[in-house]
């Protein structure tokens, strides 16, 4: 039994870390007024080149590296376009997630059905054999460790430093951010990149530890759901991490109930994060004080400053 | 003699528009300096490009004698000019402090701070919360952030664009005691305001602009607040005349314990609010922006429905269940706040916009749902020619024109329908002297034929001009109406205060 709810929850972890990966990194950049839909592309782009990385150096590390940096020079199109540029952030945001999922099945032909490179996992003799927490606390690999201290940079970042105070008064009124003397094109470059690279993060964490492997489609509309987690956060750091695992516990449900033999749809069952997700929506959508007071005023804008 | 600074042959050019046209302009340490123009004079062009926020096409700026150029606002503050904007530039979801903190250079050091904030804000009678957050403020609370946030950089020259505009008398007195002390610890303060009498009373200097140019540079205390009207306008200002007229007749519009919630964490909630307009009547509800005046005319034009039809009584009728269209039909019309996106479609033509209120109660325009363009075109050329809206082209889109003219129409747009009650928020606000009475003297004009006419403002020289009765709005709550003889500004402004503020005040003068 407790062998059983060991790999239950371990598997939660693992569910639940790409999807707070990605949801950490577009909570800054939404801070910073502007909403990157393409968090699905870049996802995708970080699993393929994490892959591929780590498979032809044998280093998942490299894989790592890879797969932030492919992101975020992703992120970077987007900016150029969005905040150089000034076109629509949704029209934007969208063509990248179909640009992401396109480039990253041609880079990933060859390497599909090839056996990945697993990110080890830490172990720490001693505490990593303690019955339950052990495994659970000091047997995870290392980006589940960095997920969460991203987590907690985050908002100690936004919410205790003058650059944190940047972003959100970029996020808050472009305009008047402008008139102080801020760079508000710069500031949202600088976010648009770090969201990038954790959404790239996030990928590489699909292809190196979740599984494995390169499938193409493999992020699987996770990329939309830590969209939807930002606003279930209502844009705090730490409510993402219990969005992130709730959601990451609803899709192992999914999978523990079958192999249970419960008689329910496997189809439902699958689709059960997505209809999550829009019920939560839903509900915090519906009051609108809660969601007005924490939502980043200029979110979606563009911004040309008066010459 | 020394000028701190001095703006020289200074012009800026936006695309073929000259805004400044060779201004030079030298203000004085310890001075309090205004500047005064119409709309679109150029005297916030001017200041911005001392503030760093635009750069001049040509010309130069000196700082204590020495030429400088200002690249950002940030180098304007290194060189001490600090700027309070008309429009306010502080973050709503953050609080006081934070607000400050973005202005201010260096470290991040909130205990030290907010330590400050308090020191400087006691010292010149500014008194402000740093913990509050910005959306829970009053504007006037807001100005203080502002001011605040510029005397903690210890400013040589302080920049006020149109500051009173938005705040009560008692608010405005105070802010003048502050400039005068700073004034005479040595600072220069810029004073952008449209209200002459203040202007006399609190500044030693006057440069007057006029499409872009200075025109003339005078000491107000010598000047009557007509001859600087005189010399802003370039020529007489037409005075309304309001023939008072005493026989009133039915109730025509009724506002009955009229209740509306609070649709948002920074809206009001309008709490029984009870008036009644009579035929021949204009009455004028005066508050500071922000007391519920956006939400009384959701309530009244219909965009938001009322819990109640009762509440709302056109001619006798109850009506607050009915949509805007059906108030239209009844005989009411409606002129918005904002002229561009509410009150008018900025990319439609004007004959369209035109359409876009009157389809239903004028019908000529729609036939069979059928736009009638020869019907609409007639309607719109007829208001052009009879308020005098100045376009381009025969049928221009609305964003084109500017304010003044803008608003001539939508205003015009709605009294050419003859309404039997007409409901206008702002009439006049930004736009200048010439137009502001074309659009008074047809509010009245209108009123006199036997329509009643609210009108939700807050300039209360315009109130005194035009109104026979005034309510003062305050906190979502309505004064009753008083004879416009029975009350002075003073008087409006205590009930514009309200009680909340005035235990505000006396906390913050034990303090």
């Amino acid at each position: 039994m407790n062998d059983q709810l060991l790999s239950v929850i371990l598997t939660i972890i693992t569910a639940s870390t790409p999807l707070l990966l990605a949801a950490i990194g577009e909570l800054v950049v939404e801070r910073s007024g502007v909403l990157n839909l393409g968090v699905e592309g870049m996802m995708a782009v970080g699993a393929v080149s994490g892959f591929g990385a780590a498979l032809m150096t044998g280093n998942p590390y490299v894989g790592v590296f890879a797969a932030l940096a492919a992101g975020a020079v992703l992120s970077l199109l987007f900016g150029f376009l969005t905040l150089t540029m000034v076109s629509n952030q949704v029209a934007t945001g969208l063509a990248l997630t179909l640009l992401g999922l396109g480039a990253a099945g041609l880079m990933g032909e060859s390497f599909v059905g090839q056996p990945g490179i697993h990110l080890e996992r830490l172990h720490i003799p001693g505490l990593s054999e303690v019955p339950l927490i052990g495994p659970i606390l000091f047997g995870q690999d290392f980006l589940v460790y960095l997920s969460l201290i991203i987590v907690a940079a985050v908002s100690y970042v936004l919410f205790r430093t003058k650059a944190g105070l940047i972003i959100r008064a970029v996020g808050d009124s472009q305009q008047s951010a402008h008139a102080l003397g801020y760079s508000v094109v710069g500031v949202r470059y600088l976010c648009v990149m770090f969201g990038g690279a954790c959404s790239g993060l996030a990928g590489g964490y699909l292809s190196l530890a979740y599984t494995p492997q390169w499938v193409e489609n493999m992020t699987a509309g996770r990329g939309w759901i830590a969209l939807a987690l930002v606003v279930f956060s209502s844009w705090l750091p730490w409510r993402i991490v219990a969005g992130a695992y709730l959601f990451g516990t609803i899709t192992v449900m999914g999978f523990s109930l079958q192999a249970y033999g419960i008689g329910i749809p496997s189809q439902l069952l699958s689709a059960l994060p997505y209809i999550v997700t829009i019920l939560v929506l839903v509900v915090i959508s519906g009051n609108r004080a809660l969601m007005r007071a924490n939502t980043p005023a200029c979110l979606g804008q563009p911004f040309v400053p008066d010459r | 003699m020394d000028y701190l600074l001095e703006a020289l042959h200074v012009t800026k050019v936006f695309g073929t528009l000259k805004a400044n046209d060779g201004v030079t302009l030298k203000v004085k340490p310890g001075e309090i300096h205004a500047f005064l123009g119409e709309n679109g004079a150029g005297k916030s062009t001017l200041v911005k490009m001392i503030y760093g926020a635009l750069q001049p096409t040509s010309g130069e700026f000196r700082w204590m004698g020495k030429a400088v150029t200002i690249p950002s606002p940030a180098a304007a503050r290194k060189l001490g000019i600090g700027m309070v904007f008309q429009h306010f530039s502080l973050f709503e979801a953050l609080t006081v402090a934070e607000n400050i903190a973005l202005a201010m250079p260096g470290a991040f050091d909130m205990k030290k701070l907010s330590g400050r904030i308090a020191r400087v804000s006691r010292d010149y009678g500014l008194p402000l919360e740093p913990t509050a957050v910005v959306a829970d403020l009053s504007v006037g609370e807001r100005q203080r952030i502002e001011i605040v946030r510029c005397l903690l950089q210890e400013p040589k020259l302080l920049i006020m664009d149109e500051p009173t505009a938005v705040l009560t008398p008692q608010e405005a007195d105070q802010l003048f005691i502050t400039l005068a002390r700073l004034a005479s610890e040595g600072c220069a303060v810029i004073y952008i305001s449209h209200r002459l009498e203040e202007v006399k009373r609190l500044c030693h200097n006057a440069t007057i602009l006029r499409h872009g140019k200075v025109v003339a540079n005078v000491d107000p205390t010598r000047e009557t607040a007509a001859s600087l009207a005189k010399l802003m306008v370039g020529g007489d200002i037409h005075v309304v005349k309001s023939a008072r007229e005493d026989q009133r007749g039915a109730t025509r519009l009724k506002l009955d314990r009229l209740r509306l919630s609070a649709d948002g964490p920074f809206a009001v909630e309008l709490r029984n609010v009870s008036l009644d307009v009579k035929a021949g009547e204009v009455v004028a509800i005066a508050g500071v922006a922000g007391n519920g005046q956006s939400e009384l005319f959701d309530a009244v034009s219909g965009e938001r429905s009322l819990a109640q039809a009762a509440m709302l009584l056109i001619d006798g009728k109850p009506m607050g269940h009915d949509g805007v269209n059906a108030r239209r039909n009844a005989g009411a019309a409606f002129v918005p706040e904002e002229r561009l996106g509410h009150g008018a479609v900025p990319a439609f033509t004007l004959s369209q916009n035109v359409v876009l209120t009157r389809h239903s109660s004028d019908g000529a325009l729609v036939k069979s749902g059928m736009v009638s363009s020869g019907g609409a075109s007639g309607v719109s050329q007829r208001v052009i020619k009879d308020y005098d809206v100045r376009k381009g082209k025969p049928d221009p889109e609305a964003r084109s024109l500017s304010g003044g003219n803008l608003q001539k129409f939508v205003v015009g747009r709605e009294l050419d329908r003859r309404p039997g009650v007409l409901v206008i928020n702002q009439p006049t606000w930004g736009v200048d002297a010439g137009a502001s009475a074309t659009i008074r003297q047809a509010i009245v004009d209108l009123a006199r034929q036997g329509s009643a006419v609210l009108v939700i403002s807050q300039d209360l020289d315009e109130i005194f001009e035009i109104a026979d009765r005034i309510a003062v709005i305050s906190r979502g709550q309505l004064s009753e109406a008083y004879p416009a003889s029975d009350l002075t500004p003073e008087k409006i402004g205590l009930l514009m205060a309200g009680a909340h503020e005035r235990k505000e005040m006396a906390h913050a003068a034990r303090a």
